[in-house]
């Protein structure tokens, strides 16, 4: 299981990938976001959760910085341009209430984030495994 | 181009109601007919504002549904869905149909039934507009609203209070309308000492699940001016998105889709927000009313919160009062006539029609977001007389 963000030939990052990066530039590689600790950039803790979601549910917006500069399919490295990106950022479930805006956490693999067919949308449709994140 | 004009308007009392859509969308029909006084066989297009009532109810195919149970039949219909803002996006569409000549008398409807669902299930009906990355979190819209809040409270050092005293206010303001699902003030405390929903925001934060139809007649000037010597005009309008992902929006207290759409109607209308005597801001969230003041042009961005401490919001004392029909907050969301409903109360406040609620207003600016800030609709409205 990775948590695969996508670096673009424009020297944009985004997590998820998308066939074209928000300039219109296309993918050049993935980045492994399971890798990193990211720093909390906001968080919640929801108590009215739909069908199949534990509660209560703590969620969070985070920021990985995976530092190193990129290279364009054409083997250039992206280090010349006015939107290099070396930060990312991903909405994920913490472990528990423990983290705070601006703390480091780390991912944890988890099997099922929420029951696959418990809610409106079809289970084959999309993967229902990743991670949640603790406080390093 | 001619200017389009609205000739009528109509809603149903919104709440927890016995009718099922496609009878809700017939009442606020009908009443609008009446009310714009103009028969159902005039009627050339037929626009049904509605997110879900395939996934609600069951019943697909409502405007056809519609065109037939008012006597509409043969117009051309089309649904609209737009997740929340699928009744700003049915306005736009309704313009559109007049403004390209292509209809001269257009009929919006915009209808949806909840209530009948749980909260996890209706919750989870709207969160799958979510991306799959977003959606397998188990996030919902209020979830993105709590995130959104923490963040704003914290950079820009905002009071917990300036949001309950956005829910007071609105509660406030739906006192005074009859067709509002809650006709009751809840004062700051209150909302402080509720339950918690996401954190940090609390049960009266968040708008109820809704039943209702809110309908508006429109059609050339030329046209509306055969019909009575008072109507509104429509003189800006635009849409726009932001990423479906929440996460990638480089300043999560920025709501593209908010700025981008004002930024059109005003330039259509030639208007500009200090021209803006009354305005509806889709408050589905109280902290969305911050979003929006900011993004439409009414406050510098981590301001708004002091204006609303300020009382420049408020109804009948502020410079520019803000849910002057209670909102979604107090009025209630059914999703597809939430932005219909803006229009309805922008029309009645400019036709002089708004009751207790009536405000000294000459032009009024109504924004609908869907999802959480994904797509925007706002429109500018004036007086014509």
């Amino acid at each position: 299981m990775t948590m695969e963000a996508t670096r673009y030939d424009d020297g944009t990052i985004s997590y998820p990938g998308h066939p074209r990066s928000r300039n219109g530039a296309e993918p050049v590689e993935t980045i492994d976001l399971s890798e990193y600790t990211a720093e909390v950039v906001t968080w919640t803790t929801s108590t009215a959760t739909p069908p199949g979601v534990r509660e209560p549910n703590h969620l969070a917006i985070v920021e990985f910085d995976v530092g190193e500069v990129a290279e364009t399919s054409e083997g250039d490295a992206v280090d010349d341009g006015e939107d290099v990106e070396t930060s990312v950022r991903a909405l994920v479930q913490l472990t528990d209430d423990e983290a705070e805006t601006g703390d480091e956490v780390e991912p944890v693999y988890t099997e099922e984030l929420r029951e696959p067919g418990a809610g409106i949308r079809e289970p084959d449709s999309q993967d229902w495994d990743g991670y949640r994140f603790e406080p390093v | 181009m001619e200017r389009v004009a609205i000739i009528g308007a109509s809603m149903t009392k919104f709440g927890q109601r016995e009718e099922w859509v496609q009878e809700l969308l017939a009442e606020a029909g009908l009443e609008c007919l009446e009310d714009a006084g103009v028969d159902a066989e005039t009627v050339k297009h037929l626009y049904v504002s509605n997110m879900a009532s395939g996934e609600f109810e069951g019943q697909t195919g409502v405007m056809n549904g519609l065109a037939h149970d008012i006597g509409a039949v043969p117009a051309y219909t089309q649904r609209i869905d737009q997740t929340s803002s699928s009744g700003g996006a049915g306005i736009y569409a309704a313009w559109q149909s007049v403004a390209s000549g292509a209809s001269e008398m257009t009929l919006l409807v915009g209808g949806e039934k909840m209530t009948h669902r749980t909260t996890g299930e209706a919750t989870d009906v709207i969160a799958s507009l979510t991306h799959p990355v977003e959606y397998k979190t188990g996030v919902t819209l209020p979830s993105f609203a709590g995130m959104t809040a923490r963040h704003y409270l914290e950079r820009f050092d905002a009071p917990r209070e300036s949001l309950a005293k956005v829910a007071s206010k609105n509660h406030k303001n739906g006192v005074d309308n009859p067709h509002a699902q809650f006709q009751k003030e809840v004062d700051v405390d209150t909302v402080l000492e509720s339950p918690i929903v996401a954190d940090p925001l609390r049960l009266y934060d968040f708008c109820p699940i809704t039943d209702g139809s809110a309908a508006l007649m429109l059609c050339p000037e030329s046209v509306a001016q055969e019909y009575t010597d008072e109507y509104v005009v429509i003189s800006g309008i635009d849409g726009a998105t932001d990423t479906h992902v929440v996460h990638e929006r480089e300043d999560p207290t920025v709501m593209g889709g908010v700025v981008e759409s004002g930024e059109g109607a005003y330039e259509m209308s030639g208007r500009d927000p200090d021209d803006i005597d009354v305005a509806e801001l889709h408050d589905m969230f109280t902290i969305l009313e911050f979003l929006q003041m900011e993004g439409l042009g009414f406050a510098e961005q981590g301001e708004a919160w002091e204006l609303v401490e300020e009382g420049y919001t408020e109804r009948d004392t502020g410079e520019l009062p803000v849910n002057t029909s209670g909102g979604l907050k107090s009025k209630g969301h059914p999703l597809g006539a939430s932005g219909v409903a803006q229009g309805v109360e922008i029309y009645e406040q400019l036709m002089g029609e708004a009751g207790d609620r009536q405000v000294d207003a000459e032009v009024g600016l109504c924004c609908n977001v869907g999802g959480f800030g994904n797509c925007v609709i706002t429109t500018i409205m004036e007086a014509a007389r």
